[in-house]
């Protein structure tokens, strides 16, 4: 739109030439105010450059900060993961009255704790046969213990180092429900998973 | 007083006939004993048919715990009738005049001197013959400290034993031990059979083991650490026991002294899980359960030397547990699974010669456990599942057949007295599991200890004269 207005000043322009007889008239170019726009260039480049380091400082910190949230939130990951994977290595195993057989269902949940295992080389664990209170006291501690032998039994057949598990047996005597009925027997027969060393950083499988 | 012998040795008489003249019914014990005027007199009695048995009152206040104490021994040995005198136990005899003696009594009351101690055999025989007395027991003392115990003979009508002893005084812990020893001296006196008055039963209630007299008396803890205890088990000489407890990832055995209270874990067992220990009767050898990878299997160990461990089993795919020596010590019974489900088996004491104990049918009979072998040899009691419940069992070692004892609620961990006729056991007849004792002949049941979830009973041997100076 600025355009316009010169356009047709030249277009006038133009036009008066013609009519002055085409000799071309000697102009001398308005002086420019050079100081004046050159100390206002000087200005404005510095301003500009100030706002420049500014900026640039800006981003810097912006940047360093972005790192720092980087490393924390990656910090944060890993603890995550290890928590995830204690969660997962802790899961329960359950078992039918007076049977030490792994359950179909409980084969996947030894299967996670295989690839646990297989992630985290430093890990060892400990693996607990518990029992409900229904059979003989004694007895108990002889089912518990095939119980907990049953679990390792299935994770070294599926390649973990037999030296990395221990087992132990409470038979009756440590119950995590405490009614007497099937819904609370059904809990108690069951494989406990602790972990015995090299559980502070665990990877996910 | 001849008439009345006269009169007594009759009617025994007319007893037996009418026994031999009716349907047969077999004589199981015949008492003949000699007492000192050298008249023989004959008790007859059929099993159920208990001799009457008068205490008598005592002169001293100080002895009314004496009395007490012997009174509810003699009713819980189930062997007599217990006769409450006329006027009930609130009387007192008056005492005779020392020069009332009679002669009749003249050989009884030897080695007496005192005036009490004379009375009590200056008895009105006829009177406690018709109240059905056949015993009479007169508790004295003489000068407070020496303590007079003479068994009556009413029949015969004279003293048939008298003994006498420094009981410790009323609040010293040893105290209640040695009235329940004179108990036993009657019984011994009165029946020629031993008794189990002084005796106490090992238990375990939330974790911890605990002793307790036969009758229900004088409940303490004898386990010292925090560690979950299970399983204990009496030394055949009554001055030490065995249990077992939880340590980190394994199971550990220990032996305590009964008076020092102090124990010592026993040397060989290691990071496996050892559990149920069991003396041999000479006390060298603890026999018990070992759980490792491969399976339970039982072992012995030199506990004593803390050597010599030796393997009994291997059971490889099926446990062994739970062993329990013959009084001879030549034989374990225990728990194998070789059948797929806990049964009863006997084996040598060495481990060779492993054979079914308790016959049982394939398929239909229930697990059997916690198998204890009767201090006479001749039974072995265990509990067997009866239609999802436990009951307690007894195996007839000669003929090998199996009795069930009990019916009621659930029964289970039978530990034999000494007499080998009375027996603990847990049982939740009354709503919740407590411990009982029964009389095996008579079927008489009374509750031990009425706290809930005490378990695991073992019934000591008959305690020595030092036990009684346990703290």
């Amino acid at each position: 739109m600025k355009r316009l207005p010169l356009l047709l000043l030249s277009g006038l322009a133009v036009a008066a030439m013609a009519a002055c007889g085409g000799k071309k008239p000697e102009t001398t170019p308005a002086p420019q105010a050079a100081n004046a726009d050159s100390l206002a260039e000087a200005e404005r480049l510095r301003a500009d450059s100030i706002a420049r380091a500014e900026r640039e400082a800006r981003q810097r910190e912006e940047a360093e900060r972005e790192r720092q949230r980087r490393i924390a939130d990656s910090l944060a990951a890993l603890g995550k993961s290890t928590e995830a994977v204690r969660a997962l290595l802790a899961t329960m195993t359950h078992f039918d009255y007076d049977k030490a057989v792994i359950r179909a269902g409980d084969a996947a949940v030894l299967d996670q704790k295989v690839a646990i295992l297989q992630a985290n080389p430093g890990l060892r664990i400990r693996i607990s046969g518990h029992c409900d209170e229904r059979g003989s006291d004694e007895y108990n501690l002889a089912l518990g213990n095939r119980r907990a032998t049953a679990a390792k039994q299935y994770l070294v057949s599926h390649g973990i180092d037999a030296s990395r598990i221990e087992t132990v047996s409470y038979g009756e005597e440590r119950p995590i429900a405490q009614g007497h009925d099937e819904a609370a027997w059904a809990q108690n027969r069951r494989d406990e998973f602790e972990i015995l060393s090299g559980g502070e950083n665990l990877k996910q499988p | 007083m001849t008439a009345v012998w006269r009169s007594g040795g009759l009617a025994v008489g007319v007893s037996a006939v009418l026994l031999t003249a009716g349907p047969p019914v077999r004589l199981t014990a015949q008492d003949t004993s000699a007492i000192d005027r050298g008249v023989r007199i004959g008790i007859i009695y059929r099993p159920g048919v208990r001799p009457g048995m008068v205490m008598l009152p005592v002169h001293a206040p100080a002895l009314d715990s004496v009395r007490a104490i012997m009174t509810r021994d003699l009713d819980y040995s189930d062997r007599f009738e217990l006769i409450t005198l006329p006027g009930g136990d609130s009387i007192r005899v008056t005492a005779v005049a020392p020069g009332a003696r009679p002669p009749s009594a003249g050989g009884a009351g030897r080695g007496t001197a005192g005036g009490a101690a004379a009375a009590a055999s200056t008895l009105n025989y006829p009177l406690y013959q018709a109240l059905g007395a056949d015993f009479a027991v007169a508790v004295t003392t003489i000068a407070g400290d020496s303590t007079i115990v003479a068994v009556h003979d009413v029949a015969a009508g004279g003293v048939r034993r008298e003994f006498r002893a420094h009981l410790p005084a009323l609040k010293d812990p040893g105290f209640r031990l040695a009235v329940h020893q004179l108990t036993d001296r009657v019984l011994e006196a009165a029946l020629g059979v031993g008794g189990t008055a002084a005796t106490r039963v090992l238990f375990v209630m939330e974790g911890k083991v605990y002793t307790i007299d036969q009758d229900g008396a004088d409940q303490k803890l004898v386990s010292s650490s925090d560690h979950q205890a299970m399983s204990p088990a009496w030394a055949g000489d009554g001055r030490r026991f065995a249990y077992m407890e939880f340590w980190e990832g394994h199971g550990r055995l220990f032996v305590q002294e009964v008076v020092s209270g102090k124990r010592a874990p026993v040397a060989t067992t290691g990071q496996a899980l050892d559990f149920t220990p069991a003396f041999s009767p000479d006390g060298k050898t603890l026999a018990f359960s070992r759980a490792t990878e491969e399976g339970t299997d039982l072992y012995t160990v030199n506990f004593k030397e803390g050597c010599c461990l030796q393997r009994l089993t291997v059971g490889r795919f099926y446990d062994n547990l739970s062993p329990t020596y013959s009084p001879d010590g030549q034989r374990i019974a225990f728990v194998s699974t070789r059948p797929g489900l806990p049964q009863i088996y006997v084996m040598a004491a060495d481990g060779t010669d492993q054979q079914l104990f308790a016959p049982f049918d394939y398929g239909a009979t229930g697990s059997s456990n916690a198998p204890e072998w009767s201090p006479d040899g001749q039974t072995v009691a265990f509990h067997r599942d009866v239609g999802g419940t436990l009951q307690v069992f007894v195996l007839d070692v000669r003929t090998r057949a199996v009795r069930q004892l009990t019916s009621v609620g659930r029964n289970e961990d039978p530990t034999w007295a000494p007499d080998s006729r009375h027996m603990a056991f847990v049982s939740d007849r009354s709503g919740y599991r407590q411990l009982w004792i029964i009389d095996v002949e008579t079927g008489r049941i009374r509750p031990l200890l009425q706290k809930s979830g005490a378990r695991l009973p073992a019934w000591s041997p008959r305690l020595p004269e030092t036990a009684s100076s346990t703290p």
